[in-house]
C-alpha cells in the first residue's frame, strides 16, 4: 500500500463515550478504486468510526486525511465538501418528499429543480438504477429507496464513498445491482468504504478488508484470500465453534400440515395454496424461498396469528387450526416471527414485560390473572445469561438493544420455554457471524432435546447448515421436501423457481 | 337583505386574525413543531399591540410590538421543548395558560380605553389585511419553492435524517417557533387595534384553537389554509348577519355555527384521508417529536 495512492488515511483515531471506549488508536487506509470492507461484529465501533469520518461525530484523538490533506470535519456538510459521501444503514431519506427534493437536501448548491431532474435521469441511466425524480419516497421499494441514496452521492463526485451495510434490505437480485454500481464507480477511481457483516459478499467483492474488535483494528487481509471462516474467526477473536450437528434422531411425527390454504392478507400479501407438511421430533426442517413467496403467512397460521379451517394443522394429532396462539402455546407450538422490533417485542416494553407476552402461559409466569413479577423478571434474567444478551438488565427497553442482541433474546425467550414445536422466520437476519452460530446452535440443542424445529429462511447456507431435509415456497405453494445432504445449488435454484415437475422427473 | 360584497369584506376582516395564526402554525408544524401555545400568543399579541398602539399613538407600531411580543413569548416554547427537550403538548399548553393569565394581568389598567384610528388601506380595506392575502402565497413560496423551505420541510418530515445530512435541527425549529409567535402575535393584534378598537379579557376567544385546526384542516398546505380561514371568517359573518336579520333560529345555535362547522369540515377530510388510497400521511413525520443527537 502506498501512500500516494490513498485517498483516506486514518492515524492513530479514537473516542471514547461515557463508559465505552468506542475506538481506540485505529489506522487504516483506503486507495483510490478501492472497494475496502470494514468488517466486525455488532458493536465493534465500525458505524461510529464512519460517523467520525463524515463529520457526525467527533474524534477525541488521532488524525484523518483526505487526498493528503488535514480531514476533520464540523458537520457532514464540511465533509461533504471535502468529497466525502455516505449512504447510511437506516435510510436517511424524507418519505412525504419527491426524488428530486430529497437528492437537493443531500447536495451543498443544488441546482434548479428543473436541471437537478434532467441530472438526476442522466446519472441513474448511466448507472443503470432508473429512477423518476417526481416520485414521492414512500412509492418507492427499499431497493429504489437506497438508488436515491446512492444516486444523491454520485452527483456529489465523491473521493470517498462510505456504505453501511447496504445490502440488509435488499433482495440478492439488488444487491448484485449494487455491486456492480459500486465495481463502475470503483473503476473511475473512487475509493469506496464498505461496511458489512456478510461475509460472502465481502469475499466476492472487496479489494481489501480491516477487521474491528472492541474498537480496535485487530487484523487487515485481503478478504479473496480467505475464507469465510478465517474471517469470521478473526472478527470474533479466536476460532469459531463449529456448529454441533450430533446426536439427534428422527422420532414419531410432531406436527402435520394438511393442505393448508389461505387467501392473502392485504394486497401485497401471498396466498396460501395447499401447503402440506410434516414434521419429525428432533428434526429440523428448512424452507427457503426468495422475500415475499408466503414466508411471512406461513408464519403466521402457524403460529396462529391467522386460523385456518379444522383439521389444517394438527400437533401430536391435536387439531389446532381453529386455536388461537395463546392457547398453541400451551399446546407446545411456538414461534418467532421475522419482524423482531414490533412483531417479536414491543419496542418499549422491558424485556421482562417481552417476556411475559409469549412465555406467561408455559412458564406460569401469570396466576390466577396477575403477573408473577418476580417469575417474570427470573425468567428474563435466564434469556439474558443463556443466550448472552449484552444489556444491563432485563428492565432495559426492547428497542435500545442492538439488532443481534435483540433477536438472541426473541430466539432464546421462545428456546427456554421447552416447545414441542418451534418455528423460526429469519432467525439470523441482520445478526453478526458471532451471535448468529449461537441461535443456529440453540436451535440444534432444541432439535436434539426432541422437538421439532421449522426455519424459514432466505439465507440458503444457513438452511443447508441446520436442516435436515429443505423445501422450497414459491408463490404460496410449498415443494416437497428432498433431504438436505446431497442436494446441490442448481437444483435447490431449480426448487426456489418453482419448477416442480422436474423435480419429481430427477428423484 | 344580506350583500354579497359586504358580507365578502367582512369576512376579511373576520377571517384576518385565525389566517395570521393559521399560517405562522402551519410553518412551526411543517418544521415537525406542534406548538399548542397560539392561543397564548395570540392574547399576548393582542395586548402588546394594543398598549404600544395606544402609548406611540400608531397602530403600525402597535402590530410590530405585537409581532416581537409574539415571538418572545413563544421563544419560551422554544427553550422549554428545543433546549429542555420538554413535552411539546403539555409546553405549549401551558404557554396558552400563561399567555392568558398574563394578558389579563397586565391588561387590567388599559380597560375602558379606545383605540387609535387606523388608516385604511387600498379599496378602504385594513393594511393588516392586505398584509395577510399576500402571506398566504409568500408561504407557500418559502415552503415549496424556497431552499430554507425544502430544508425546513426537511426537519419536520424526517429529523434523524436532516440531522445526519448536516442540518441544525434545533436552530430551524426555534427560528419557526419564533415566526409562529410574530405571527400569532399579528393575528392577535388585529383583533384588539382593528376589530374590538380596545382591550378586554380574553378577546381572543378561541381563535387560536381554531386556528389549530385549520393548519390540519388545510393538509399542511397554505392555500388550504387560507380555505380555511376564509369558511370560518364566512360563516362568523353570515350568523352575525342571520342575528341582525332577525332570523327565528336561537342565537345560541347561531354563535356555535362557525365552529361547527370547522368541526364538520374537520372530520370529514379526516375522514377522506383515512379511506384515501393515496400512499403516505399529509402530517409531518416527525410533527410533535422532540429531537436529541448523540454527540
Amino acid at each position: 500500500m502506498t501512500a500516494e495512492a490513498a485517498v483516506f488515511r486514518a492515524e492513530g483515531v479514537g473516542k471514547s463515550y461515557p463508559g465505552v471506549r468506542a475506538n481506540d488508536d485505529v489506522s487504516f487506509a483506503v486507495e483510490a478504486g478501492q472497494i475496502h470492507a470494514l468488517l466486525g461484529e455488532n458493536g465493534a465501533g465500525k458505524s461510529t468510526l464512519v460517523k467520525m469520518i463524515y463529520g457526525l461525530v467527533k474524534p477525541d484523538d488521532g488524525r484523518m486525511t483526505l487526498n493528503g490533506a488535514h480531514h476533520h470535519p464540523a458537520d457532514p456538510r464540511a465533509a461533504r465538501a471535502a468529497g466525502v459521501a455516505m449512504v447510511f444503514q437506516h435510510f436517511s431519506l424524507f418519505d412525504a418528499l419527491t426524488v428530486a427534493e430529497n437528492i437537493a437536501l443531500g447536495m451543498e448548491y443544488p441546482p434548479p429543480r428543473r436541471e437537478l431532474s434532467a441530472r438526476i435521469r442522466q446519472v441513474s441511466q448511466d448507472f443503470g438504477l432508473p429512477l423518476n425524480p417526481a416520485r414521492r419516497i414512500v412509492t418507492l421499494s427499499a431497493g429504489e429507496r437506497q438508488r436515491v441514496e446512492i444516486i444523491r452521492c454520485l452527483l456529489q463526485d465523491p473521493r470517498l464513498l462510505i456504505m453501511d451495510e447496504p445490502t440488509s434490505v435488499l433482495t440478492p437480485q439488488e444487491a448484485e445491482l449494487l455491486f456492480a454500481t459500486l465495481r463502475k464507480l470503483a473503476d473511475r477511481g473512487t475509493a469506496i468504504l464498505y461496511i458489512s457483516h456478510k461475509l460472502e459478499e465481502i469475499r466476492t467483492h472487496c479489494d481489501r478488508a480491516t477487521i474491528l474488535r472492541g474498537g480496535k483494528v485487530v487484523d487487515s487481509c485481503d478478504p479473496r484470500a480467505h475464507s469465510a471462516r478465517e474471517l469470521a474467526a478473526m472478527m470474533v477473536g479466536g476460532e469459531m465453534r463449529p456448529i454441533d450437528r450430533s446426536g439427534r434422531q428422527a422420532g414419531k411425527i410432531l406436527l402435520e400440515v394438511k393442505s393448508l390454504s389461505l387467501p392473502a392478507p392485504n394486497a401485497e400479501g401471498t396466498a396460501l395454496k395447499s401447503v402440506s407438511l410434516s414434521l419429525r421430533a428432533g428434526e429440523i426442517l428448512g424452507i427457503g424461498g426468495v422475500a415475499g413467496n408466503g414466508q411471512e403467512e406461513l408464519l403466521a397460521a402457524l403460529s396462529g396469528e391467522v386460523r385456518s379451517a379444522p383439521g389444517t394443522i394438527l400437533l401430536e394429532d391435536r387439531d389446532l387450526g381453529a386455536t388461537p396462539p395463546q392457547a398453541r402455546r400451551r399446546a407446545g407450538l411456538l414461534a418467532a416471527p421475522e419482524d423482531r422490533l414490533g412483531h417479536a417485542a414491543v419496542p418499549d416494553f422491558s424485556l421482562t414485560e417481552n417476556t411475559l407476552l409469549t412465555a406467561g402461559p408455559r412458564k406460569g409466569l401469570v396466576r390466577k390473572g396477575l403477573i408473577d413479577r418476580a417469575a417474570a423478571r427470573a425468567y428474563a434474567e435466564q434469556v439474558i445469561r443463556d443466550f448472552d444478551v449484552r444489556t444491563p438488565g432485563p428492565s432495559t427497553a426492547a428497542r435500545a438493544l442492538s439488532g443481534g442482541n435483540l433477536q438472541k433474546f426473541v430466539i432464546g425467550r421462545e428456546v427456554l420455554q421447552a416447545p414441542r414445536v418451534l418455528v423460526v422466520n429469519q432467525p439470523t437476519w441482520g445478526v453478526d457471524a458471532g451471535a448468529a452460530t449461537a441461535v443456529r446452535q440453540s436451535l440444534l440443542d432444541l432439535a436434539r432435546g426432541g422437538a421439532g424445529v421449522i426455519v424459514i429462511s432466505q439465507d440458503l447456507d444457513e438452511l443447508m447448515e441446520l436442516s435436515d431435509r429443505f423445501c422450497a415456497l414459491n408463490e404460496g405453494r410449498l415443494s416437497d421436501p428432498r433431504p438436505t445432504a446431497g442436494l446441490n445449488l442448481d437444483e435447490i435454484g431449480l426448487m426456489l423457481g418453482g419448477a416442480h415437475g422436474m423435480e419429481v422427473a430427477q428423484i | 337583505m344580506i350583500d354579497p360584497l359586504s358580507v365578502f369584506l367582512l369576512l376579511l376582516a373576520a377571517a384576518t386574525p385565525i389566517l395570521f395564526a393559521a399560517l405562522g402554525e402551519l410553518v412551526v408544524e411543517r418544521a415537525g413543531v406542534l406548538n399548542l401555545g397560539v392561543e397564548g400568543m395570540m392574547i399576548t399579541g393582542a395586548l402588546a399591540g394594543f398598549a404600544a398602539a395606544y402609548v406611540t399613538g400608531s397602530p403600525f407600531a402597535g402590530f410590530l410590538a405585537a409581532a416581537l411580543a409574539g415571538a418572545a413569548i413563544a421563544m419560551l416554547f422554544a427553550a422549554l421543548t428545543q433546549i429542555l427537550l420538554a413535552n411539546q403538548v403539555a409546553s405549549g399548553l401551558a404557554l396558552t395558560l400563561f399567555g392568558l393569565g398574563l394578558a389579563a394581568l397586565f391588561g387590567k389598567p388599559l380597560e375602558g380605553i379606545k383605540a387609535p384610528a387606523m388608516m385604511p388601506g387600498p379599496l378602504r380595506i385594513n393594511w393588516i389585511v392586505w398584509l395577510g392575502l399576500v402571506m398566504v402565497p409568500l408561504v407557500w413560496w418559502f415552503l415549496n419553492r424556497s431552499r430554507t423551505g425544502l430544508i425546513l420541510r426537511g426537519v419536520g418530515e424526517n429529523h434523524d435524517a436532516a440531522h445526519a445530512l448536516g442540518y441544525p435541527v434545533h436552530a430551524i425549529r426555534i427560528a419557526a417557533i419564533g415566526f409562529g409567535g410574530a405571527m400569532a402575535g399579528v393575528g392577535g393584534a388585529f383583533i384588539s387595534i382593528a376589530t374590538v378598537l380596545q382591550w378586554t379579557e380574553g378577546m381572543t376567544a378561541g381563535a387560536g384553537w381554531i386556528a389549530l385546526a385549520i393548519v390540519v384542516f388545510s393538509n399542511w398546505t397554505a392555500p388550504g389554509v387560507l380555505a380555511g380561514a376564509w369558511l370560518f371568517g364566512g360563516v362568523t359573518v353570515l350568523q352575525l348577519r342571520l342575528q341582525a336579520a332577525g332570523i327565528r333560529v336561537p342565537v345560541q345555535l347561531l354563535s356555535m355555527a362557525p365552529y361547527l362547522a370547522t368541526i364538520i369540515v374537520l372530520v370529514l377530510i379526516s375522514a377522506r384521508q383515512k379511506y384515501s388510497r393515496r400512499a403516505g400521511r399529509a402530517a409531518p413525520g416527525s410533527l410533535g417529536q422532540n429531537f436529541h443527537a448523540l454527540r
